[in-house]
This record gives C-alpha cells, sequence and structure tokens, in this order.
C-alpha cells in the first residue's frame, strides 16, 4: 500500500492507505481526526469539506494520495487552545448549530467564503451555502451566524 | 440569581464540542479489534430468495464471517416488534406479519436485507458482498395503495388485499345526522406527500460481546436506547437487559427516524457472539434512502358540512395510509391515534367520523417523522377550512375565528377522544394576523401584480398533541409500553450535580435546557450541572426523545427529582442549625431557617451528606441522590398560527416565499433561543415538505429519489428568514406547564404554504395542487387551468 503524507493543522503526517482511499476517510480512519464528517455518498451535503492549500473543499471528491504533500486544515485546526476562532464563535453565539453533524463543513464552508469576500450579503451567503445540507436549523441561524463571523472577521 | 435559570436563552453547553470537532458520533467510535460490517440488500422490490450461495464471497480477502436469513432462521431470532396494536372496526386486531431482521424466503422492498458480511475491513466485506450468488425469483410488486387494496400481488401471503388494519374513531351516526341538516358541503381530495426524513448524520452502529461476562454492547444511532435494548432485548434476541448495554452517544439528527428499531441493530449484536469481535457498520446515504423508515404518505378524502352563516357542524374523513413492506416501531399509531385524534383542530366542529386503512406496499416502512400524524392532520383540514372559505365565500380568516374554540372553552373535549387541557387560538392567529401585516397584503398583492408576480397569502391554525403520553391512556389506545420519563438527580459531596435523563439528545439542546432546570431549582450555575443521556448502563431507565415530549415528560421528573433533593436537604440543615423542618427555607441555593440569620449553602448541606458526622442518621439515609419517574396526566397542546406570503412567477412557475409568520404557544419557554432554533428547524421541513421534498417509487419499487441530486432537500437559498414568535397560554397540565417545541413548525406550516400558492393562483383559476409544490407542477397548473379557461 502507498504511503501518503500532507501536513494537517500544521502538523506532518503520514500513513499508508489502500490507494481507493478518499481524503476523508484518510483524514477520519488513518488519522484518527473525526471532527470531519461523511453525510453522504454523492458530494453533495458538505459535512466533509476541509481547506486543502487555503481552499475549501469535499474532502470526499478527493482522493488522499492526490492530497500528497498538501496543507490540510480540518475543524480540529481553527481553535487556539479553549479559545474559539471567531467563526465558530459566531456560530455558538447566534446558535448556528443544533445536532452538529454538519457543523464542521459548515464553519470551513463559511471561512471560505469570507476569505473571498469579507463582507458578504445574506443573499451571497445562502447562494455560498449551495453545497452545505443541514437538516436541523432551517439555515435561519447559520446565515446569521456567518454574517456576523464575517463581521467579527474583519474586527 | 445565577442567570442561568428558566427564560434565559443560555448558551448551549454542547457547542464546544461539536464546533471543535469533538462531538462523539457513532461512527467516530472504533473498538479494539473491530471488524466491520457490509449488508447485501435486495436490488428488488418484491422477490423469493430461491438460493443464497455465499460460498466465493467466503473465501475472498479477510472475510471473516457472513450471515444470511436462514442462519437467523435457524436460531430461532425474533421478528421485529410493533409497539402500538390497533383493532379493527370490528375489534380484531390488526394484522402484524412477521419482520424478520435478515429477509428470508422473500424480500419484500428495495434495500430489504439479505446478507451481512462481516471483514477485516469496510472495502474487504463490501467487496466480498459483490461474489454472494442469489437467485431471485422476481415477483410483481405493488407500489400504489388503490392497487395494493385491490389484492392480487400480496406483500404477505397471510394479509388479505394487504390490508394491515381499518380503524376508525368518532360517531359515524352523528356526523352522517350533521351532513343531513348541512347548507353547505365541501369536499376535498389530498395526497399528504411521502418524505424521507434524511438526518444528516447516517445510521450506524457497532456491536460487541464479552465471551467472559456474555455481556453484549451496542452502540447506535438511537433517539431512545432503553427502548432498543427492551425492543431488541426481549422481543428478537432474547437477551435480558442487564447483559445487554445500549449506547446512542452523539446523534447527528433524528427527526423520528431514529426512534425505530431496525434491524442492523439486532443483526450486528446477535452476530457480535458469532464471531467474538466487536463489528462496525455504518450506512451509505443511499442506504439510509432506501432504509430509513420514511415518512407521511396519506390518501384522503375530507368532507366539511357547514350551517348557512358558516358555522362547522361535521366533518368526515377517510384516509389510507401506506405503512411500507413491514410495520416499523410505530407504523400503525402515527395515522390513528396521532392523526385522527387532532381532527377537532382548533374548531368547535362538533361531529367527527374518521376511518383509516392502512396498506403494506413493496417499500420501506413508513413510521413517525417530524410531527408524525399531525401534519397530515392539519394540512387537511386547513387545507379543507381554505377551500370551505372560497365556495362559501366566507373570508378565511372570518371563517377560521367563527369556528375557533374560545378561551374560556377549556377544559375542552373534542368529538375524537382528546381534551384540550388549555390554549387560546384566537390570541396566536390575532397576533399572527398583525405580525404579518394581513391587512396590508392586498396593496401587497397589487403591487407584485404590477411586476408580473402573483403573490398569495396562506393561513394555518393549528393544535397538535405531543408531550407523549399518559401511559395509562396510550396503553388503552393499544400503546405496548409506557410512556413516563425517569431522572435521577446526583448531587456530588461539594455540590455540583449529574442528571442522568432517559431522553435523548440529539439536536435539541437538552445539555443546556435541562441544566437550566436544575440550575433554578437549586439556584447555582449551569456549570455546576453535568445531563447525561444516552448509556444504559448509566441511566436507569427512559423512553427516549420523540414526539416532543423531552422537557413536558423528563423535565417533570428532573423537577421532582429535585424536589425530592431539596426535601432531603432541608432535613439535614435542619438537623445542622438546630430548627425544625418546617421553619428551614431555601431560595437563590441557600437553606435558611426562617427569622434568623443562620443560613447554610447549597454545597455545604451536600458535603454534610456525604460526610455525615453531624447528622440525622436515624431519620435519614446519607448521600443526596434522587430518583423520579413521572407520568403525564394528559397530552401537551401546542398550537399557534402560521401565515405564508409567496410570489409566484407565471411564466416558470417558480414560487418564492417572501415572507413567512409563525406565532407559536408552546407553553413556558425554558431557553428561547434554542426554542426559536427548533421552530425554525421545522419551518425548514414543513416548507420542504410543501414546495420540494416528495419520494418517488417508480411501478417496480425501484425508489427514483435515492440521493441528494434525486431527493430535494431543502437548501440555505429556498428559504426565508423566518419571523417566529412564541405567546405562552398556562395551564399545560405538567408542573412546568411547557408544552413541546420540537414538531410545530412541520405541523403548521405545509398548509400555510400551500394556501398560500393557491391563493396566488386563484385569479388564473387554479383550485388544487399537490405537494411539492414544485415550479414544474405549479406551471402546469397555470397552463391547464388557462385551457380549461379557454375551453370554456
Amino acid at each position: 500500500m502507498p504511503t501518503v503524507s500532507m501536513t494537517v493543522n500544521g502538523k506532518s503526517v503520514s500513513a499508508e492507505v489502500e490507494p481507493r482511499t478518499l481524503l476523508v476517510q484518510y483524514l477520519r480512519e488513518s488519522l484518527g481526526m473525526t471532527g470531519t464528517h461523511v453525510g453522504c455518498d454523492t458530494s453533495q451535503c458538505g459535512a466533509c469539506v476541509v481547506h486543502v492549500n487555503g481552499e475549501s473543499l469535499k474532502s470526499c471528491t478527493m482522493l488522499a494520495a492526490q492530497a500528497e504533500g498538501a496543507d490540510v486544515t480540518t475543524i480540529e485546526g481553527l481553535a487556539n487552545g479553549d479559545e474559539l476562532h471567531p467563526m465558530q464563535e459566531a456560530f455558538r453565539e447566534n446558535h448556528g448549530l443544533q445536532c452538529g453533524f454538519c457543523t464542521p463543513g459548515m464553519v470551513m464552508s463559511a471561512l471560505d467564503l469570507v476569505q473571498k469576500n469579507s463582507d458578504p450579503s445574506e443573499q451571497e451567503v445562502r447562494e455560498w451555502l449551495e453545497g452545505n445540507l443541514c437538516r436541523c436549523t432551517g439555515y435561519h441561524n447559520i446565515v446569521k451566524s456567518i454574517l456576523a463571523g464575517a463581521q467579527a472577521l474583519k474586527g | 440569581m445565577t442567570g442561568t435559570g428558566i427564560g434565559a436563552s443560555v448558551k448551549r453547553v454542547e457547542d464546544q464540542r461539536f464546533l471543535t470537532g469533538n462531538g462523539n458520533y457513532t461512527d467516530d467510535i472504533n473498538r479494539p479489534g473491530q471488524s466491520h460490517a457490509w449488508i447485501l440488500r435486495s436490488p428488488h422490490a418484491h422477490a423469493t430468495l430461491k438460493s443464497v450461495d455465499t460460498s466465493k464471497a467466503e473465501k475472498a480477502d479477510g472475510v471473516i464471517a457472513i450471515f444470511t436469513g436462514a442462519d437467523m432462521a435457524a436460531d430461532e431470532i425474533g421478528g421485529l416488534p410493533c409497539g402500538w396494536q390497533i383493532h379493527n372496526k370490528d375489534g380484531s386486531p390488526m394484522l402484524e406479519p412477521g419482520h424478520p431482521p435478515l429477509a428470508h424466503e422473500k424480500v419484500r422492498y428495495v434495500g430489504d436485507q439479505v446478507a451481512i458480511v462481516i471483514a477485516a475491513t469496510r472495502d474487504a466485506a463490501r467487496d466480498a458482498a459483490e461474489l454472494i450468488e442469489i437467485d431471485y425469483g422476481v415477483l410483481p410488486a405493488v407500489i400504489d395503495m388503490d392497487s395494493a387494496l385491490a389484492g392480487g400481488t400480496l406483500v404477505h401471503d397471510d394479509v388479505p388485499n394487504n390490508r394491515c388494519f381499518d380503524w376508525e374513531i368518532g360517531e359515524k351516526d352523528a356526523v352522517d345526522e350533521a351532513f343531513a341538516a348541512a347548507d353547505h358541503v365541501v369536499s376535498i381530495d389530498l395526497v399528504n406527500n411521502r418524505l424521507i426524513p434524511n438526518a444528516m448524520e447516517p445510521r450506524a452502529a457497532i456491536s460487541d460481546f464479552d465471551r467472559s461476562t456474555s455481556q453484549y454492547t451496542l452502540f447506535t444511532t438511537s433517539q431512545n436506547p432503553h427502548v432498543i435494548r427492551l425492543l431488541m432485548g426481549a422481543f428478537v434476541l432474547q437477551i435480558p437487559e442487564h447483559k445487554l448495554r445500549v449506547v446512542a452517544p452523539d446523534v447527528g439528527g433524528g427527526f423520528g427516524s431514529k426512534i425505530f428499531h431496525y434491524a442492523e441493530e439486532a443483526i450486528l449484536t446477535w452476530a457480535a457472539a458469532k464471531v467474538h469481535q466487536p463489528i462496525k457498520w455504518t450506512a451509505e446515504r443511499s442506504e439510509s434512502f432506501a432504509t430509513d423508515a420514511h415518512g407521511r404518505d396519506h390518501e384522503s378524502h375530507a368532507e366539511l358540512a357547514l350551517d348557512k352563516s358558516g358555522k362547522f357542524l361535521g366533518l368526515r374523513v377517510a384516509t389510507k395510509a401506506n405503512v411500507g413492506a413491514y410495520l416499523s416501531t410505530f407504523g400503525s399509531s402515527v395515522p390513528t391515534y396521532l392523526y385522527a385524534t387532532l381532527l377537532a383542530g382548533v374548531y368547535t366542529t362538533p361531529a367527527i367520523y374518521a376511518e383509516v386503512q392502512t396498506v403494506f406496499t413493496n417499500t420501506v416502512p413508513v413510521d413517525a417523522y417530524r410531527g408524525a400524524g399531525r401534519p397530515e392532520c392539519t394540512y387537511l383540514l386547513e387545507r379543507l377550512v381554505t377551500k370551505a372559505a372560497r365556495e362559501v365565500g366566507i373570508d378565511p380568516v372570518e371563517l377560521r375565528k367563527m369556528n375557533m374554540i374560545q378561551p374560556d372553552q377549556y377544559p375542552y373535549q373534542t368529538p375524537v377522544a382528546l381534551m384540550y387541557d388549555c390554549g387560546d387560538s384566537p390570541a396566536t392567529f390575532a397576533s399572527a394576523l398583525k405580525a404579518s401585516d394581513y391587512a396590508g397584503f392586498e396593496k401587497r398583492r397589487a403591487a407584485a401584480e404590477k411586476s408580473g408576480k402573483l403573490r398569495g397569502i396562506g393561513i394555518s391554525t393549528y393544535v397538535e398533541a405531543c408531550g407523549i403520553a399518559p401511559s395509562a391512556v396510550a396503553g388503552a389506545l393499544g400503546a405496548r409500553a409506557g410512556l413516563y420519563e425517569s431522572a435521577q438527580v446526583r448531587v456530588h459531596p461539594t455540590g455540583s450535580v449529574t442528571v442522568y435523563t432517559g431522553t435523548h439528545n440529539h439536536g435539541q439542546g437538552h445539555e443546556t435546557t435541562f441544566a437550566q432546570l436544575v440550575s433554578e431549582s437549586f439556584g447555582i450555575p449551569i456549570d455546576q450541572i453535568e445531563i447525561s443521556h444516552g448509556d444504559t448502563d448509566q441511566v436507569q431507565f427512559g423512553m427516549g426523545t420523540y414526539g416532543s415530549r423531552s422537557l413536558a415528560v423528563g423535565g417533570p421528573a428532573i423537577l421532582n427529582a429535585c424536589n425530592k433533593v431539596i426535601d432531603k436537604a432541608k432535613k439535614i440543615a435542619a438537623h445542622i442549625m438546630e430548627a425544625d423542618v418546617s421553619d428551614i427555607e431555601f431560595a437563590d441555593g441557600k437553606f435558611t431557617v426562617a427569622g434568623t440569620d443562620k443560613e447554610m449553602a447549597f454545597g455545604e448541606i451536600s458535603l454534610a451528606a456525604y460526610v455525615p458526622h453531624n447528622y440525622p442518621i436515624e431519620e435519614i439515609e446519607p448521600g443526596l441522590d434522587e430518583n423520579a419517574f413521572y407520568d403525564p396526566l394528559n397530552f401537551s397542546f401546542p398550537g399557534g398560527a402560521h401565515i405564508c406570503e409567496v410570489e409566484v412567477d407565471p411564466e416558470t412557475g417558480d414560487s418564492e416565499i417572501i415572507s413567512f409568520t409563525a406565532v407559536d404557544d408552546v407553553g413556558r419557554v425554558v431557553n428561547p433561543m434554542i426554542v426559536e432554533g427548533q421552530v425554525h428547524g421545522g419551518l425548514a421541513q414543513g416548507v420542504g415538505q410543501a414546495m420540494l421534498e416528495g419520494c418517488v417509487y417508480d411501478d417496480n419499487g425501484q425508489l427514483l429519489t435515492g440521493s441528494y441530486m434525486d431527493y430535494t432537500m431543502p437548501r440555505a437559498d429556498d428559504l426565508p428568514n423566518f419571523s417566529v414568535a412564541t405567546q405562552s397560554v398556562m395551564g399545560a397540565s405538567n408542573p412546568l406547564e411547557v408544552k413541546g417545541v420540537g414538531e410545530v413548525g412541520a405541523i403548521g406550516s405545509p398548509p400555510a404554504v400551500v394556501n398560500a400558492i393557491l391563493d396566488a393562483l386563484a385569479p388564473l383559476g387554479v383550485e388544487d395542487i399537490s405537494m411539492p409544490a414544485t415550479p414544474l407542477k405549479v406551471w402546469q397548473a397555470i397552463q391547464e387551468s388557462s385551457v380549461r379557461q379557454a375551453a370554456e
């Protein structure tokens, strides 16, 4: 089995995996980083969104081997110790999560939106979330959280 | 004051772990030495299993074992049970055909379990499953209810006409008399579209068996681990409770679909003892679509009798409900006692009669999905009442108002078994009309018309019954279990508290809301309180979370246990402060002696309870740890009014929700932030049902909507910002006076949306549209109406 190496949340990691292993499987099963979730098998739900080389990406759409040498950030890499990242804090403040399953993907996706558009409108947030499904919140408070998170990050 | 008691929008305790990727969902758990399972499923909706040859697959790399229905049958494993027995009109019990966990001799829906492959890795198990050779004797499938009731093809050989039962409620003769005396009769035919629940976390399970102790463990994505232990242990696998631990850790949404005892739980638990190692299984989303119990799926004909003034005289309803291929855990109760008992709605209709036939088809079982029976009922009533307003020529607001139960009529006994304890529908309706600026609608309609859009407004006023349930009532109606809830409140020596609740938190925020109850009761801050749930080895007992019951039934159990703690603590305080117990007062976390300055803090009393050096040991035991079971006296009855405003583009049929106003009476609100969030989520599912979602099987029983590319889930840009308010009417029959909020959004909203679309299309002569009201359907309705009008 080939060895795949990359940087995840600033740490060098390496694991032997079957060639068909997806990046999300590599994170969850090889590295035991279970914060990134799998909610579907058609790359629709967005629960598995991580950042690869600074861009948001559904980690079920990429083989682990394709991420060889990449710089990957997951939900586990955002908080500074117990101090939440401003976007995480915005979700907490605005009740932007209920069961928590879609949350890692929502937060990672939101961060990419904000780095591309630091002051998004409500409509822009709703359209950006095209690739992220939530069944609990009706998106109302997720949208509110992302708008608040964007403002917090603008400082 | 702690600031974290009842009424405070406390930020959620559980969020820290979810936001940092530290949730602990079933698929996140790995057991030492675990194997992995793949379930081989039937690709046919209806077929005999002529032969199942696993010999090649057994030799594949990594395979540990393969089991089929024949293996389970040889071990005399029981069928999956149904938890609610319904009786036919003639008093005979419903037909309950066997439901083997692994199909034996016959498969009955696409996705039915045929074999379990256990291997070193999931990929190995999946690869090996492809080597299993099955000779299916394909049979004709029966998918729609009318064909099923006509007989011919039988899903179960021992169920004639595929009819599970034929049930009735209400007074048929009284209704016939009401119709004979009516000035107007309005009728409607409705389909309540079949939905696929789609909790974002797919179902998963891990089983384990310890040979040295004969102890089974099952981790599972369940809303009610004790119910699974009871059903699987007692009825399927014959494992006594003390040898079976069921753990439902963090669960990623349920919406009803994770109430039921699923085949995979029993298969994995049984197989763990065969292979002597843990077995892990996680559904793919495709499996969730095909095998999670679906929701709704009713066809109804309803008639409303009115007098000259518009007063409702009688209601007659005939419903067919699809239960799928097998009776799921609560499949029989949803289209009966959770549906037709609500047919009075918020109205004083004096005579009601309903008959419900349930039908087996070659589709996945249908069971409770957010609202469970009440959305079907509300949709029927509110479509019918709106149609009546149009046909009789009375404003839909006025027609509702003149027929509404008035506040002074509570408690209100309906003609269909329920007694509403409290409520004020006219008040919530008035608030919703005001908040939505109903009075200004015609101006907005005119403005929209100028830009080529059709604007419509739709109303839904509803009441529902939840907080399930008084056990005695449920038992009399056929429930095979009690429906109380339990709590243990364990005060630790230094005054912090762990609460063990039998309900289950899978997004509802119990870890916060329940801690607020304890914070209020003991006067201690919320960070001193931990809520524990989900593990049958830790929690004494419980009936779980569904039917908006957790706070209404589980909450009073916690409150009662807290009160027992306080009663005992007062005795300890009285002893130490050398006062009479009757003089001990407790407030803000302090025990005081009335009329003196003597006081002891909550933590001092708890320490005394565990270090009983100066203690009334002859009167009470050491320790501060109390249990309570609470069985409610009545259901709870949330209600309210939902008003939706849409704009339809007549060129494309696209409908956009411009505003959605919900005013709900959910009784006392413990955490307003969480309550609003629950309403938002329910509304999204209701709007999804009304405009987007619909399960489709083809005539051969193939699921056409089996992925997120085919089944339209509501996305962020499909939904508006919701205008949500609560208006609490006190008096619910539980000590907290709470009513339940989890389902109101999904119950009230679908008819508001559809009524709004029909109102928009009314000028074009469109009179009916079915859910989901997709752009295609709206466009077709417009075209058909214009053709018809041209012909006239």
